[in-house]
């Protein structure tokens, strides 16, 4: 009988603590959005922000957020999946192995700052650069390599070994193999943790901080020469991303509509992600279903 | 015509067997180079931190006992500048430890709850949404905190510097580190093999036992994993709670008092300090003990699973 009474009052503990879970976030997500998205406008995305003045956008930090996402995409995924496919297929069991992954958990582990600090002094101070989206871009793939290998490892060790078996078998070198049998069948998982990186790359703001700066400058979106110093495409030009708005307006914004920027801020900061993150689960499925003979 | 037909065939192969071996060599390079990339990253960020964050005691003459335990910060004094970083070495220690006491808890049921007493909406509706909340920025957590959090701890506890405090920044990063927790969590609970639940409900125990006495110890290892990496996410944020913890430079003497973290004093000095200085050099070296402890972590971490049974 007390064993039975133990057993419900457990149960109910855990049914409390999920609710409070379940009342959290949901308050969260509620909050954010019911505050933010009656602020976002067309004319909201599209203005230029003001730092003194009331009726300011954030048009050049949305654009700043998806170009250093690129340009950090563009050096990541190439440099994560090689090191991905090092890690399958090549890694032999020793010493140097475990100490590549130790380093991939140390990368992995490292406080953002950190990493925004290193890029201060290397990319920064330095090699003279200033603040600027390369070195922003950067630092974020050194906090972004150890995600995409992880998920390129796992990517390929989930191909099923007999199709990589069946290509060796024909006579097709390793490396072909993995061109042509392995990276295909990894595609969906790899095309899935890059998106999700992606996402986190969106919304990081403390290793930008110090490497893609708190300011842009004037830009003059007709401009497509990447160097121009008005261009948006410059990569040698300080960027403030929409996370990094987000700081700076809440810790010293001195415009009268703090908080409508802030809370309209917010709101498309936290859609941008979680479209992230739904786009990865329903773009790994379908490509998934399109390129293997499952449903 | 048939001597013409092995020469092609010949050819074809001696060709394609080139381009193989060609086409392997520097595939082999290449992901010999990345993989080198990485080690490289890892060993300048330890190097370059290291050799700045020693220049404030080799250089500038800061005794880094003093650095360490002295809990007076007055680096712009002209007469007599001091930089003891302890205040901030215990605001990062107690909000990760504070953080991890109230998420490890609240994570670690939800994950129960999502896996053993409701296995079916629990893993298809409430594990997605909460993996799905792990992407949340920091900065938002920061945001909420400032705007909901500070004016209730301010009306709530007439807290002394209007409600930024110890406690607001505990609160965010809980919250912050709840989805990291419970998404680990979940994925242990769910990887137990089913004989291990089946065996103990057959000897008549009741869920409560089984989860009690059974399937907690022999995750045991894995669970506390999942806390130390909500730890060491709370540890090394650092927007999120500068943006309600106050940000003062004395030891906070209860959890309503305003505090600060390393992490939030290299974010607000870092801008208004002149490089080289030695005051900026203090910041560098409070880098360098963020660097130590999460190298400390990785070790808990390592040492953890080397303990699994799972």
């Amino acid at each position: 009988m007390k064993s039975k009474v133990a057993d419900r009052i457990a149960t109910s503990v855990f049914v409390a603590l999920a609710l409070i879970i379940v009342i959290i976030m949901a308050g969260l997500l509620f909050f954010i959005l019911s505050r933010g998205v009656p602020d976002i406008s067309w004319r909201f995305l599209t203005t230029e922000s003001s730092t003194v003045s009331a009726g300011g956008g954030i048009r050049d930090q949305l654009f700043n957020s998806f170009y250093v996402l690129f340009i950090t995409m563009l050096i990541t995924v190439p440099l994560g999946v090689l090191g991905g496919i090092y890690m399958a297929e090549y890694a032999k069991q020793n010493k140097v192995t475990s100490f590549i992954r130790s380093c991939i958990e140390l990368l992995a582990s490292l406080p953002s700052i950190v990493v925004g600090m290193f890029g201060l002094l290397v990319f920064v101070n330095a090699m003279g650069w200033g603040y600027s989206i390369l070195g922003g871009a950067l630092a974020l793939t050194i906090f972004n390599i150890p995600v995409m290998v992880r998920v390129s490892e796992d990517a390929i060790r989930a191909v099923p070994r007999e199709q990589k078996e069946a290509s060796l078998a024909l006579g097709i070198s390793h490396w072909h193999s993995i061109k042509t049998v392995l990276i295909p069948g990894a595609f969906p998982g790899i095309l899935t943790g890059t998106i999700l990186a992606s996402g986190r790359v969106f919304g990081e703001a403390a290793a930008l901080l110090f490497t893609a700066g708190l300011s842009t400058p004037g830009l003059d979106y007709g401009n497509w020469n990447p160097f121009s110093e008005t261009s948006p495409l410059n990569l040698f030009r300080p960027a403030e991303t929409l996370a990094v708005h987000i700081w700076a307006v809440n810790t010293n914004g001195i415009m009268p509509d703090v908080e409508r920027i802030a809370d309209g801020s917010s709101a498309v900061l936290v859609i941008c992600v979680l479209m992230f993150n739904l786009l990865a689960r329903w773009a790994g499925k379908l490509v998934h279903r399109k390129i293997t003979a499952s449903r | 015509m048939k001597k013409i037909e092995t020469s092609t065939a010949r050819q074809r192969l001696l060709k394609s067997n080139n381009k193989g071996s060609q086409g392997e060599l520097r595939g082999r390079f290449l992901v010999t180079l990345c993989a080198l990339i990485m080690i490289a990253a890892t060993i300048s960020i330890t190097a370059f931190l290291t050799v700045k964050g020693l220049q404030s005691f080799l250089v500038n003459g800061v005794s880094p006992i003093e650095f360490i335990t002295s809990s007076d910060w007055n680096p712009t004094s002209s007469k007599n500048p001091q930089y003891g970083a302890l205040p901030f070495i215990f605001g990062s220690l107690a909000v990760t430890f504070l953080s991890a006491l109230v998420a490890a808890p609240l994570g670690i049921g939800g994950a129960i709850f999502m896996t053993e007493v409701t296995p079916s909406w629990g893993k298809k509706i409430l594990q997605p949404v909460i993996e799905l909340l792990v992407g949340i920025p920091s900065v938002v957590y920061g945001f909420i905190g400032l705007t909901v959090l500070v004016p209730f701890i301010r009306n709530t506890f007439e807290a002394p510097q209007a409600g930024f405090s110890l406690l607001a920044g505990t609160i965010v990063l809980s919250v912050m580190i709840l989805p990291t927790i419970t998404t680990i969590a979940t994925d242990t609970m769910g990887a137990i093999p089913d004989s291990l639940r089946e065996g103990s409900y057959a000897l008549g125990a009741t869920r409560w036992q089984t989860i009690r006495k059974v399937l907690i110890p022999a995750v045991l290892p894995s669970l506390l994993t999942a806390i130390v990496l909500g730890m060491a996410r709370a540890f090394g944020e650092a927007l999120a709670v500068q943006m309600v913890i106050g940000n003062v430079h004395d030891l906070p003497s209860s959890i309503l008092d305003p505090s600060a973290t390393l992490t939030t004093i290299i974010t607000l000095n870092m801008g208004h300090t002149a490089y080289g200085s030695v005051e900026n050099n203090t910041l560098w070296s409070m880098g360098l003990i963020l660097l130590i402890i999460s190298f400390l972590f990785i070790l808990i971490i390592r040492f953890l699973s080397s303990r699994r049974k799972i």
